[in-house]
């Protein structure tokens, strides 16, 4: 009780500061001159949503076949140091993962995209790995003395057990991407980055928001659109937000 | 019928080898519930999980129906055996309509079939098929999912089955529950059942035999009855425990050794009567009463009969309690204790007298293994 109380009068205080912004910002002029750039947004917005739609949609065909060969009990041991090597391979700041690959492929679409196609590869790598190997050895061992061959297994039990966690690693993975392609712009990939950086160069303020802000929208959206995507796809009885 | 044959089975581990199971020959007759019994890590598991290549035999062979299952698909195998575990494994992400008709899937049933089976198979198990079957697992009990575990083995009518300690994990009145509802639905099945068990109560109800495991060997293969009456050696009676004796009146129902032929007396009978009767048939303590349908009403007893003249229905003392054609002689012999009687009359499923047991019947019937050993050895020497 308490606690709902608490979030309500939270929400209270968002509502009216957005309120308050919204009124400052049409006080001010300033929604007039965000306005301005509408059309750049548009067009920046389609290719920001283009690379992380190429980058994601290639990481996750490449994580999720990878995990599932890790997590197969004839690569046990392979396995742990691959593990260790995406560990590390995480810690890199994906600034760093961006200006390799740009010093390897050069400038461009496509140094950006592999960039990003690395750093969004390796949470979902883990939790497909960690997902499969967290289905429990009894669930295992029944599935497999009921007559189900190996691939029946992984597609059957498995692959349906692990898919909350599958989908987790999917959702922070996509949604860092979005954050992330604005990056991409200073290895000359286009992208909401554009009026960012640009923005910063120029002191201008209301051409930075008019970067940031459509960047934060695309991500809060492309995280509600796996979430929702997860909860549809994930069976009832092994999704904890259908309980 | 399962036959196992020199089955072995050793385990490397970094500490060495380790002999699971040692050169297990063992036969289970078809239709019949094989208990494998001993203490944890004997080896029970092991020789289970060889039969249906969750373990791998180091040596031996393993017949099915007298075919060797050497030669056989691993799949194909393990679609014919029903196979039920102690953690139940109900799969989570599937309906429990789904789980019961996993295997009848895999071997191509067509839809309506295997929705028909899998409403059979819930009203085998006494669960209501339509509150049930769109749940998922983490809806239902332990006992419940127990249940649709067994089930789930059942679903494609494999002749034989294996159960690796099947109700360890569920409470104890649900287990004698389940246990009791298991052994019914198996005298109409008659399935060839391996069953591994640490609870040496369980295995003498629910076994028709019971091998006793230790260290990897199989010890003693037998009936409950005769294993409890003799163990082969020290070990083997130090883990059926001291009231082993006690344990054997479980296996022993009413039926198996009422007296059919009973004395009685009418509620119009005198009591000069009575006690002739009770001269006639040599009751030393009293005789029962019994109404115009033959259901006991009362006792009449002897020593009021010497000294009282009257009719029965005046004088008859109520009758403490009864036992029935299927009660144990441990229910039996309990109730005397708690009633303090050495008799108690004997009701079929009319409630009418079809006889009595006595003190003396049950003593004798757990003498008598004791009393043909000692003539067989007296007769060896
Ligand atoms: N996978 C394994 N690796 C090594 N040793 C094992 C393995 N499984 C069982 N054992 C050993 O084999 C012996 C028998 O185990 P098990 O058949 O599980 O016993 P039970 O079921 O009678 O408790 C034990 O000593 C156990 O430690
Ligand atoms: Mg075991």
């Amino acid at each position: 009780m308490p606690l709902q109380s608490l979030r309500g009068a939270l929400r209270l205080l968002l509502i009216g500061f957005v309120f308050t912004a919204g009124i400052w910002v049409q006080a001010s002029g300033t929604l007039d001159e965000l306005l301005f750039y509408l059309p750049d947004v548009q067009f920046l917005a389609i290719e920001h949503l283009w690379l992380t739609a190429v980058s994601g949609g290639l990481a996750i065909l490449v994580a999720i076949p990878l995990g599932i060969i890790l997590s197969r009990p004839s690569m046990a041991r392979a396995a742990e140091s691959a593990m260790q090597v995406l560990n590390v391979g995480t810690t890199i700041p994906t600034l760093a993962v961006l200006a390799l690959s740009m010093s390897f492929l050069g400038i461009g679409t496509v140094p950006a995209v592999f960039g990003l196609f690395v750093a969004t590869l390796l949470p979902i790598t883990r939790n497909t790995y960690a997902g499969l190997k967290g289905v429990s050895a009894a669930l295992r061992e029944a599935a497999a003395g009921i007559g189900m061959s190996p691939l029946q297994r992984l597609i059957k039990v498995e692959l349906p057990n692990a898919l909350y966690v599958i989908f987790a690693g999917m959702r922070t993975a996509l949604t860092i991407n979005v954050g992330t392609v604005p990056l991409a712009f200073l290895i000359g990939a286009g992208g909401l980055g554009e009026l960012i950086f640009t923005g910063i160069d120029l002191y201008d303020p209301v051409m930075m928001l008019a970067g940031a802000i459509p960047t934060a929208l695309l991500a809060i959206m492309v995280d509600a659109l796996i979430a929702t995507t997860a909860f549809v796809a994930v069976p009832r009885g092994v999704n904890p937000s259908r309980a | 019928m399962i036959r196992l044959d020199n089955l072995t089975k050793v385990f490397d581990t970094p500490k060495g080898a380790v002999v699971a199971a040692d050169h297990i020959n063992m036969e289970v007759p078809s239709g019949e519930i094989c208990i494998l019994l001993g203490p944890s890590g004997c080896g029970k598991t092991t020789t289970l999980k060889m039969i249906n290549r969750i373990i791998r035999p180091t040596s031996g062979k393993v017949f099915i129906n007298g075919e060797d299952t050497t030669g056989l698909n691993t799949q194909e195998l393990r679609r014919s055996i029903g196979y039920v575990i102690q953690q139940i494994g109900l799969f989570p992400n599937m309906t429990i309509e789904e789980n019961i008709a996993v295997v009848p899937k895999l071997l191509g049933w067509d839809k309506a079939r295997y929705k028909a089976r899998v409403r059979e198979l819930m009203h085998m198990i006494a669960l209501e098929p339509d509150a049930f079957l769109k749940r998922y697992p983490s809806e239902l009990s332990g006992g419940q999912q127990q249940r649709i575990g067994v089930a789930r083995a059942l679903a494609a009518d494999p002749p034989v089955m294996l159960m690796d300690e099947p109700f360890g994990a569920i409470d104890p009145i649900n287990r004698a529950v389940i246990q009791d509802e298991f052994l019914k639905m198996q005298q109409d099945l008659r399935k060839t059942i391996m069953f591994v068990s640490h609870d040496i109560d369980e295995a003498i109800k629910m076994g028709d035999r019971i091998a006793i495991f230790r260290a990897g060997k199989l010890e003693q293969y037998s009936s409950p009855d005769d294993l409890l009456a003799d163990p082969k050696d020290e070990f083997i009676e130090s883990f059926l425990g001291e009231d082993r004796a006690l344990k054997r009146l479980n296996l022993v129902k009413v039926h198996d050794l009422v007296s059919q032929e009973v004395g009685t007396v009418t509620p119009d009978d005198d009591l000069g009567m009575a006690l002739s009767r009770m001269d006639d048939f040599g009751y030393h303590s009293a005789i029962v009463m019994v109404n115009e349908r033959h259901q006991p009403v009362g006792v009449i007893r002897r020593s009021l009969a010497r000294t009282t003249k009257g009719y029965c229905r005046d004088h008859f003392e109520p009758l403490p309690t009864v036992t029935h054609l299927d009660d144990d002689l441990r229910k039996v012999a309990s109730l005397m204790f708690a009633h303090d009687m050495t008799w108690l009359p004997c009701v079929d499923e009319g409630g009418r007298l079809c006889g009595h047991i006595t003190q003396r019947d049950i003593t004798h019937h757990l003498g008598a293994r004791y009393r043909v050993q000692q003539a067989d050895a007296i007769t060896e020497v």
